[in-house]
């Protein structure tokens, strides 16, 4: 899937600058994408330290298994493959909760921590595990209840009502989510049966 | 007040962390400095999954072409009478997180961020994430190459959140 979209990309991409005429946009993409790469991994690193730092402060002061064990009754319904208590549960919800708050940035740290530890219980390394796609299909359709990014532009632009739009993005947020959760059941459903 | 306590959770979580692993007497110094060092590996093998796609989505983005191929199914909008302005906002959010902030900027500066299509746009961009970036990023951290099924999951569960934030918007407005 992934090698049939990423070479669509850049197999319509190229030939339509090819047809239009505009040549030197196409160079000047295919170098400018590794410097734009370069300035995110530049802006992720530090607080991706940061904050894989002070969460194993938690992991390894016993908080986060604590956490783990009294969020395991509902979260293993969400993800019934991983282990009751499983670290990777207080994971998966502090990057559920700080995401909620609008903060993405400090969420994506223990989104990553999550992975790593999910990758931790499965078995064939290079293939996604069915609990990694439910966590990313929570993450991809977006639980942020507070849209701080959102909300800061429509300030910057002087709306009359900035917060108006808290109430329709939770409404929009809750079926996107119960949404991907439900398609995600019956793509592995198909999956596991085919 | 919400903005009170969005600001309070994270150094409210910093605070709880330190406190408890004080208490249970952890060397929480040496864990700082131990689980810090775990971003390298993980920026390392992030970097290559995110260049790749940074090639991908800049040259599909940039030549234009996703501008022709809107030009199809801007009729079906007209009839639905939604503002056709928002479908390059819709189009982009699941590609790219920076350029569909860049469009909601363009919506917001030209029509205003209280019009219908202003209020929609916002709906759009706060109610969905990036499907491709969080993707890249989660899975080239721990270098999964077979991604089975979860790009659909994604995109379709996008395509949702943002045909629900259109008709949200429509009815409440």
């Amino acid at each position: 899937m992934m090698n049939k979209i990423w070479g669509f990309f850049i197999i319509s991409g190229s030939i339509y600058c090819i047809l239009t005429g505009r040549i030197d946009v196409l160079n000047k993409e295919i170098l400018e994408s590794s410097n734009e790469t370069f300035k995110l991994i530049v802006k992720i690193f530090p607080v991706l330290a940061l904050w894989l730092g002070i969460m194993n402060i938690a992991s390894s002061s016993g908080l986060l298994n604590r956490m783990s064990e009294k969020l395991s009754p509902v979260l293993t319904k969400l993800f019934p493959d991983i282990p009751y208590g499983h670290e990777s549960l207080g994971l998966i919800a502090s990057n559920i909760v700080v995401n909620m708050m609008g903060l993405g940035n400090a969420a994506t740290p223990f989104g990553l921590k999550a992975m790593k530890s999910l990758q931790k219980l499965n078995k064939k390394k290079e293939t996604a595990t069915r609990s990694m796609i439910t966590f990313l299909a929570i993450n991809t359709s977006g639980v942020t209840i507070i849209p701080t990014t959102v909300i800061s532009m429509r300030l910057m632009h002087k709306s009359i009502n900035p917060t108006i739009i808290v109430l329709p993005c939770i409404m929009a947020t809750i079926i996107s989510l119960i949404s991907a959760l439900i398609i995600d059941r019956v793509f592995y459903k198909r999956n596991t049966n085919a | 007040m919400l903005n009170t306590i969005s600001n309070l959770i994270i150094p409210l979580m910093v605070l709880l962390i330190v406190i408890y692993g004080l208490y249970k007497n952890n060397n929480i110094y040496d864990s700082f400095t131990d689980g810090a060092k775990e971003s390298i590996p993980m920026i390392l093998s992030m970097f290559t999954s995110l260049l790749g796609m940074m090639l991908g989505i800049n040259i599909f983005l940039k030549s234009g072409f996703l501008n022709f191929l809107l030009n199809f199914i801007k009729p079906i909008f007209e009839l639905l009478k939604i503002p056709v302005e928002i479908l390059p906002m819709a189009l982009m959010r699941p590609i790219s997180g920076s350029s569909a902030l860049a469009i909601l900027n363009n919506i917001m500066s030209s029509f205003g961020p209280d019009s219908l299509i202003g209020i929609m746009a916002s709906c759009i961009q706060g109610s969905t994430d990036t499907t491709f970036y969080v993707l890249t990023l989660y899975f080239g951290s721990v270098g999964i190459k077979k991604i089975r099924y979860s790009l659909k999951v994604g995109l379709l569960a996008d395509f949702i959140g943002i045909v629900t934030s259109i008709i949200v918007v429509k009815i409440l407005f």
